[in-house]
């Protein structure tokens, strides 16, 4: 299977690996996935007070596309607002890194990453909307309830 | 040293030069039909089938006339079981396997229980053999046939097949195995494993590519019905125009492989233990699959744990393995040997399989040892299980979201 470019530099130079302090009020953490299914994507974003994404960091177990997806993600968010965040979709990631057919899942994966930051995000605001099912590192989960696998 | 690298011997394996140098006249002025009775060329293509032939059953220890030229393993395996059932399902139409076996012997096992057979599929234990005591208990009056390989193709774990011959043999039942993984790698003999039929397969042994065969043993006699009708080759087992340079190709690949398996076996092993320690030394958390005792001496199956194998895989993009990861697989299920092993399904995801062979060198297994240490390292940095287990999180406590 030949991967793109693109998907190749993300893979071997991935952005914004890291950790940021998930106990922090303006940082929210989406934990997606699962270890028996092969992946766990998790993202945390940094957000500032007029509600735009200022840091962004990720660590995943899974294969080359899903590290190269949630790397892409990461560099997406940074800089959006939230709500412009929530609307990034797996079909765009898959697009940019050219996801072979058997690969899409890892875009979805990618996008039930960023909705469970948000949620824990705003879990943490006090202000949850929709966010009662919200990712936390200790009950992780898509915060949409779609599936997670096509 | 040369790269890319290739460590896939359980995949395929190179033809070597010799081999290939005696194929070589049979594309060319050889080019006769082995069947054809009537002139020069059809004889001396005839003789070189004859004389691959008497070289393909000396490495399993059995008579020239019991083994039939097939196109692979795949075929071997379908022509055993279902040629078997089809042939004795007045007598019985209940067959034993084993969970772990190659899929041309599984799926054969299911098209046959959509006809109306019945099949158990014996489990086998973390080592991944099968105990030959629940085989013995499996069996039944109305049993016909027992499809249990010799080496594993994943793992390569050696099952007891000498003790389930004993078994087989006592209770009247036909033994087929799957020989493809062990034949010219370990010593495997019909007559002493008491086997009646076995898949056997060129490419496994720096043979070429296309050609088989299957042992049909004469004495007692194994008896099943053709899968392939037409011109009645093979003694009317498999019909269709044999496959002369790469039969004469597959008999020199025995041949090489027979004379040289002591030593070639003993160097394998070594080779892997190198292998094996020098991993053990540059990365923790690394667990073997399956019985290291009972294992082919060029195979090594290890699971890095928090890594994912094709991530893995793309990190070593000059070393050609293979992974139990469900990663490029469609149904993203990872490997059902392992799951059948009760590996759990983390780490059957962050399986390697390494399969060395006869032209890997100690130089190239301590290459691949450096990048590996390295390449896990960062993989490492990048996995927030690793990092969850760091801080002693217990991954098992998590909710995690299987949908």
């Amino acid at each position: 299977m030949a991967y793109s470019e693109k998907l190749l530099d993300h893979y071997e130079n991935p952005r914004n690996v890291g950790t940021l302090d998930k106990e922090a009020p303006d940082v929210g953490t989406g934990l997606v996935g699962a270890p028996a299914c092969g992946d766990v994507m998790r993202l945390q974003i940094k957000v500032n007070g007029e509600g735009v994404i200022e840091e962004a960091r990720f660590k995943t177990f899974g294969c080359g596309s899903a590290i190269a997806s949630s790397s892409l993600v990461t560099e997406w968010v940074k800089g959006r607002t939230v709500e412009a965040a929530l609307a990034i979709s797996n079909r765009e990631v898959a697009a940019e890194l050219e996801l072979p057919p058997v690969k899409v899942h890892c875009s979805v994966l990618a996008e039930d990453a960023i909705k469970a930051a948000v949620a824990d995000w705003r879990r943490k605001q006090g202000g949850a909307t929709g966010a009662e099912d919200a990712a936390a590192p200790a009950a992780p989960g898509g915060a949409d309830g779609g599936p997670r696998r096509p | 040293m040369k790269i890319p690298i290739y460590m896939d011997h359980h995949a395929t394996t190179p033809v070597d030069p010799r081999v290939l140098e005696a194929m070589l006249p049979y594309f060319g002025v050889e080019f006769g039909n082995a069947a054809s009775k009537s002139h020069v060329f059809g004889w001396r293509a005839e003789e070189a089938v004859e004389a691959a032939r008497a070289e393909v059953a000396a490495i399993v220890g059995a008579t020239a006339r019991e083994i039939v030229f097939t196109s692979g393993a795949t075929e071997s395996d379908n022509l055993a079981v279902k040629g078997v059932a089809q042939f004795h399902q007045g007598r019985g139409r209940h067959l034993v396997t084993c969970q772990t076996e190659h899929k041309a012997v599984l799926d054969s096992m299911h098209a046959l229980e959509r006809q109306g057979f019945e099949v158990t599929f014996l489990p086998v234990g973390s080592d991944g053999r099968l105990d030959p005591g629940a085989l013995e208990r499996a069996l039944r009056p109305d049993t016909i046939l027992v499809s249990v390989m010799a080496a594993n193709n994943e793992t390569g774990v050696l099952q007891p097949v000498e003790e389930i011959g004993r078994i087989t043999r006592e209770r009247g039942v036909l033994f087929h195995c799957d020989a493809v993984q062990a034949v010219g790698r370990v010593p495997f003999d019909v007559e002493r494993a008491n086997v009646d039929l076995a898949s056997l397969s060129a490419h496994k042994l720096y043979g070429p590519k296309g050609v088989g065969a299957l042992y049909v043993r004469r004495k007692p006699r194994a008896r099943l019905i053709a899968q392939m009708d037409g011109g009645g080759h093979e003694r009317g087992l498999r019909s269709g125009t044999l496959n002369v340079p790469g039969i004469v190709g597959f008999g020199k690949a025995c041949a090489l492989a027979a004379a040289e398996l002591p030593a070639e076996s003993a160097r394998l092993l070594a080779l892997r233990e190198r292998l094996r320690r020098g991993i053990d030394a540059a990365v923790d958390r690394v667990t073997v699959n399956g019985s290291l005792e009972h294992r082919l001496p060029g195979n090594l199956n290890v699971s890095f744990a928090w890594v994912e194998g094709e991530a893995l895989m793309m990190a070593m993009k000059d070393v050609a393995v293979s992974s139990g990861s469900a990663c490029t697989s469609a149904s993203l299920e990872p490997s059902y040997v392992l799951r059948a092993m009760g590996v759990p399904d983390d780490l059957a995801h962050s399986s390697i399989r390494f399969g060395l062979g006869r032209f890997n060198t100690e130089e190239e297994v301590d290459w691949v040892v450096e990048l590996l240490g390295r390449k896990v390292k960062k993989l490492r940095d990048l996995s927030p299980l690793a990092e969850m287990a760091r801080e002693g999180i217990d991954p098992s406590s998590v909710a995690w979201d299987h949908r």
